[in-house]
């Protein structure tokens, strides 16, 4: 089937699928944490757009609800949260120096091709939109576990995690029409919980290593050398 | 008669390129708080500078003079393949988009040429940077172009619009990624604000004024006027390939002027844009310029994979 027979809403949900990975992608070369934290709150609104779509096209009240809870979640509290964060840490000017920059996009290039040939011989009797949808949010889970590995900072590995969480919630909302809302509410909840420790387990690991760079840690030793 | 109506279209993208050049040039004045000059300033320009007398140094050799000249019809030529106002014109249809890329490239050889054939550092630097740039641009913006030939299964330019016209509004992932790729080509390649600065001759900033710094007269006029056209060229293949709504698909008189009007309103809007962006943008150090368009090289091999992965059909 061709994208020109597809109904106006779905290439509505392919298109924002496709700016969310886009997102992805610039949070990968990012080394401002702020713009960093900007970017995400992008993913959450289009994910919200997506989701709001979807909740009309399908007619799926429900879903109205989750985008709600992520619009006021992913898209507001939490980048606040990681923005007064790091303002308090006084790390909105610092650059984080990415090592090559072009091989790790490269390399986020490759992992789309790579979550779209897996997930090939399994949706190949199901439609069209799910197959690309879900193709598309398990790149943004591996882009998003690719930005943890790249980065080295704690902020960006939140938003790293985050963004794994987003990938996630895109593959439900489009291949089961939405999980059961209590499902969702637990969810939500534990993203919400997950947000306030990562908010102490910062202030703790720059108290203790006086800096956010998780490869300084990497000289903790029991023994002095 | 359609080769007579070709060769007025042409005619007409020539004469309007300084026009574009001039209306930039007043929107950013407006947006800094600036007087503006008359938009039809660049034509004023031009015609001094062909009354001027060419200086040409006496290590120049034969190349330095006829590169303009050159590199004027180059990109006149690459003109003709671009539908302006009409589709399915003979000149746009005997040539297709790849044939667009080479006369770019041989307009650009000629001119770093002709930037090193007198000798001095500057000609030197700024060709070695045009090259360096260049490299990084053509791929990207091949890859851009490949996205939307592979939807419209032809490398025609004409026929590639012609298509995307009738199928009316689709909305395609793969064009987002290949509009932006493209704007992104477009802005180093024409050397606007963060790549170059195309207002000052400051030696750390240039690098297309680099390259003609030795011109004057009536040669800099043709290479001006060139650059304007080079300007203009990518704006009317961004404004009539993602957005060709407007132009003529006959040939009566008033869908063609229906066409004119719709594509110089798609490039007033494309060049304020175009304007505020330089307003709101610093030129950006020249190592820096390798990230940046390795950024439009992963945009438009993403539109392509978007291509394939999400509306190829199987």
């Amino acid at each position: 089937m061709d994208i020109e027979n597809l109904d106006l809403y779905s290439q509505l949900i392919l298109s924002l699928a496709a700016l969310v990975t886009l997102t992805s992608f610039i949070m990968l070369a990012q080394g401002r944490l702020l713009r960093l934290v900007f970017i995400f709150a992008l993913q959450g609104f289009l994910l919200v757009l997506a989701t709001a779509i979807a909740a009309y096209s399908f007619n799926n009240p429900h879903l109205y609800i989750s985008a709600a809870i992520t619009m006021a979640l992913k898209v507001l509290f939490i980048p606040w949260m990681l923005r007064r964060h790091i303002l308090k840490l006084n790390m909105h000017r610092d650059v984080e120096a990415l090592s090559n920059k072009t091989a790790v996009m490269m390399g986020g290039a490759s992992l789309v091709m790579f979550s779209y040939y897996v997930l090939h011989p399994i949706m190949q009797n199901s439609s069209m939109v799910l197959l690309n949808a879900l193709s598309l949010s398990l790149a943004v889970i591996l882009l998003g576990m690719l930005l943890m590995i790249s980065h080295h900072q704690a902020i960006a590995h939140v938003v790293g995690f985050m963004s794994i969480e987003n990938g996630l919630f895109f593959a439900a909302t489009v291949s089961t029409s939405g999980m059961p809302m209590v499902v969702e509410l637990g969810i939500a909840f534990d993203v919400l919980v997950a947000a306030v420790l990562f908010g102490i387990f910062f202030l703790h690991i720059n108290s203790s290593i006086d800096s956010l760079d998780v490869d300084k840690m990497n000289r903790l030793n029991e023994v002095d050398q | 008669m359609n080769i007579l109506l070709a060769i007025l279209q042409t005619l007409l993208f020539i004469s309007l390129a300084p026009l574009l050049a001039g209306w930039i040039k007043c929107c950013k004045c407006y947006l800094q708080n600036r007087k503006a000059p008359s938009p039809l300033q660049p034509y004023r320009d031009l015609l001094k500078l062909t009354h001027k007398q060419p200086v040409v140094s006496k290590d120049a050799s034969w190349l330095f003079v006829i590169a303009p000249y050159i590199i004027f019809s180059a990109t006149a030529l690459a003109v003709t393949v671009i539908p302006l106002i009409a589709v399915d014109l003979p000149t746009a249809a005997s040539a297709d988009v790849i044939v667009l890329v080479g006369f770019l490239a041989f307009a650009r050889f000629f001119l770093v040429l002709a930037g090193l054939d007198v000798g001095t550092a500057f000609g030197g630097m700024g060709a070695s940077r045009e090259m360096t740039i260049s490299s990084m641009a053509e791929p990207a913006m091949l890859m851009a172009i490949f996205t939307i030939t592979m939807t419209a299964s032809t490398t025609n330019l004409s026929f590639a619009i012609e298509h995307i016209m009738q199928e009316g509004l689709v909305l395609r992932p793969s064009f987002i990624f290949a509009l932006l790729a493209l704007i992104l080509v477009a802005v180093a390649e024409t050397g606007r604000i963060p790549v170059d600065n195309p207002a000052t001759h400051l030696e750390l900033t240039m690098i297309h004024e680099a390259m003609i710094l030795e011109y004057s007269g009536r040669h800099l006029a043709l290479i001006e006027w060139a650059s304007q056209l080079k300007l203009m060229l990518y704006g009317v293949l961004i404004a009539n390939i993602f957005f060709p709504w407007g132009m003529a698909e006959t040939l009566t008189l008033s869908a063609l002027g229906y066409g004119l009007l719709a594509i110089m309103g798609k490039l007033g809007i494309l060049a304020v844009l175009l304007a505020v962006s330089e307003t709101l943008f610093a030129k950006m150090r020249l190592f820096r310029v390798q990230e940046f368009l390795s950024f439009a090289y992963l945009l438009g091999l993403l539109g392509m994979l978007s291509h394939i992965i999400l509306e190829a059909s199987r």
